[in-house]
């Protein structure tokens, strides 16, 4: 019914009342211009004006310092080598917990994909760190579990030989990437967990009543319909996970030297602790470009997954 | 014993567990699960546990496990001033929820039952500023809200927490409205229903376990979120996650009241995450999953 009727809305003149008016028409965008118009003043405003500042000189430690130069802040990020190693560092830390958590909480849904006894119990346990602010759980992380002295990581590895190891200054982004991966498998988990109860049994009955065996029958059957839901996390965790400031902030200040830091959190001493509007706006811009190419990707993936799921 | 072994790694059980197969391996399983389960817990109910420590208590090798528990931690958080911090999120939190449903429900109605033109563009639109990193915004952000002399005020929050929220919002009730069967809407309007009463009387009560879902995850993400509140806020405005900060400075010393405060400000999350799960899941899905 909606179908022909924009249909023919698209190819005729439109009535002057009734469905495919133009009064029609505003009466169906109404409820959604507030929303709309909030989000783009809130969300894009800002990008646009960071823009201008990009191509400004401007270090709030110098007053009057303010001037038009164009493209040599984006010289000047380009050539920053310290930015090089804060991009890379992005990556790994985003694509590094993304991909253990993902591994992770594919392996906790298989296992807790059955009944048994205290399932309800065992699944409220595990989605509690995706619960937890997450900065009480990277000071947790960084004080009582990874304290060298008389952090409780030690105590457990003790007996394997982990002893006094410090471990957010010795190895800051496995530290890092440790809590971000306590933090994210619950919700993966989650998601493919709700994905296991969409498949339909008829299905998997069918393929063990041809033989197959159980790991056929995920290779072939599971992991196809899971894929979606897998695509799904990998993508909203990516967005969340490549934003990651808190943890960074907590557990190690970006430390030792940049070693730790990434994107987001470079970005913010510069402006805040260095206070050079110019330059932390041109890496603004440029972590918003290379996000735009990687999301775009993603976003393909994403939506291919929806337009199926609601034909389906 | 090593055949079940190797079973447990080869063949991960893709649904409820086959009957007539070995009864050992289920087990297994289960012993399994419930130490992934404990795992996952264990640093929270340490953290829990330090809590009721004394200072004393909380630094000894190895760790100390039995003990009688004490609230002096918790007394020294609330009279160390938490209470403002609290307040504040909870503000935030509650306002900036509501926001999101009074402008996302009506958004999601346009984008589904009585669909707009360009529907699929617009929820892209909608989703796209999910994938821009926040810290681009940071500067411009704080350069305006200082120039409106709006730093350290919580309805500055409110607002970005808003926009923050909004699009996931959009999206999770865009596929609860969905789920709505049209027959229902079309019956309604046969026997004469305004639009207005049928989106009262029809839709609104099989949509607000939805509405619900989606209020839980915009307070979860507002409750924990970190970056504007550090940035924007000092003292008149700040949250709890914020207030937490004092405590990377002292870390050496205060570990039991460390894990008080960090208690005070995960607890009324978890407890409603604890209580809504289902509804979790639903809403973390996008309602993807039918």
């Amino acid at each position: 019914m909606t179908a022909t009727a924009e249909r023919v809305e698209e190819t005729r003149t439109r009535p002057a009342s009734g469905p495919g008016s133009r009064k029609d028409g505003w009466i169906r965008r109404a409820p959604l211009l507030p929303a709309l118009i909030f989000t783009i003043i809130v969300t894009q405003l800002p990008f646009l004006i960071t823009i201008w500042y990009s191509l400004q000189s401007w270090n709030l430690v110098r007053p009057g310092s303010q001037r038009f130069v164009g493209l040599e802040n984006y010289g000047t990020v380009f050539t920053d080598s310290q930015f090089r190693g804060v991009a890379l560092n992005s990556v790994l830390l985003t694509l590094g917990s993304v991909a253990i958590a993902m591994i992770l909480g594919l392996a906790i849904a298989l296992l807790l994909n059955r009944a048994f006894v205290g399932r309800g119990i065992v699944r409220t346990l595990i989605i509690t760190p995706f619960l937890i602010t997450p900065v009480a759980g990277a000071l947790l992380w960084k004080t009582v579990l990874f304290d060298p002295t008389y952090g409780l990581v030690n105590f457990v590895l003790g007996p394997f030989g982990a002893g006094q190891t410090d471990w957010v200054s010795t190895f800051p982004r496995t530290a890092v990437i440790i809590a971000l991966v306590w933090q994210w498998t619950p919700f993966m988990m989650l998601l493919i967990l709700a994905g296991l109860g969409s498949q339909p049994p008829e299905v998997l009955e069918a393929a063990r009543m041809d033989g197959a065996t159980g790991f056929a029958v995920f290779r072939e059957v599971t992991l196809p319909h899971l894929r979606r839901f897998i695509e799904l996390g990998v993508v909203l965790g990516a967005i969340y996970l490549v934003n990651t400031f808190d943890t960074i902030y907590m557990m190690t200040q970006g430390g030792p030297g940049t070693a730790s830091a990434n994107l987001p959190f470079y970005i913010y001493q510069r402006a805040f602790l260095g206070f050079d509007i110019g330059e932390s706006a041109a890496m603004g811009v440029v972590t918003v470009v290379a996000t735009i190419i990687i999301a775009t990707l993603a976003l393909r993936l994403i939506f291919r997954s929806f337009s199926a799921a609601e034909e389906a | 014993m090593t055949a079940v072994a190797d079973k447990t790694t080869s063949a991960p059980p893709t649904s409820p567990a086959r009957p007539g197969k070995g009864r050992g391996t289920g087990a297994l399983l289960t012993v399994l699960a419930w130490i992934v389960g404990i795992g996952f817990f264990f640093p929270v109910l340490w953290m829990v546990m330090t809590a009721f420590k004394t200072e004393a208590q909380a630094y000894t090798v190895p760790p100390t496990v039995f003990f009688a528990p004490t609230l002096d931690n918790f007394a020294e958080v609330f009279s160390g001033g938490v209470g403002p911090y609290l307040l504040n999120s909870v503000f935030a939190t509650v306002v900036s929820t509501l926001l999101v449903l009074v402008l996302g429900t009506p958004a999601a109605f346009a984008l589904s039952l009585r669909p707009v033109k360009k529907t699929q563009d617009v929820l892209f639109f909608f989703i796209s500023t999910k994938m821009l990193p926040v810290v681009a915004a940071i500067v411009p952000i704080y350069v305006v809200v200082n120039y409106m002399g709006a730093l350290d005020n919580i309805w500055t929050l409110i607002v970005l927490y808003t926009a923050m929220n909004l699009p996931i919002a959009v999206w999770m009730m865009r596929s609860f409205f969905l789920e709505v069967p049209k027959e229902l809407l079309e019956a309604a309007s046969m026997d004469g229903a305004s639009l207005w009463r049928s989106l009262r009387e029809v839709v609104l009560p099989i949509i607000s376990p939805g509405m619900a879902a989606t209020a839980l995850i915009c307070m979860i993400f507002a409750w924990n979120e970190f970056f504007f509140a550090v940035n924007l806020t000092a003292s008149r405005a700040a949250t709890v996650p914020v207030y937490l900060v004092g405590f990377i400075t002292s870390e050496g010393l205060y570990f039991a009241s460390l894990c008080a405060a960090a208690t005070v400000a995960a607890l009324p999350v978890v407890i409603a995450g604890w209580i809504a799960q289902n509804k979790l899941v639903q809403g973390l899905s996008f309602g993807a999953v039918k």
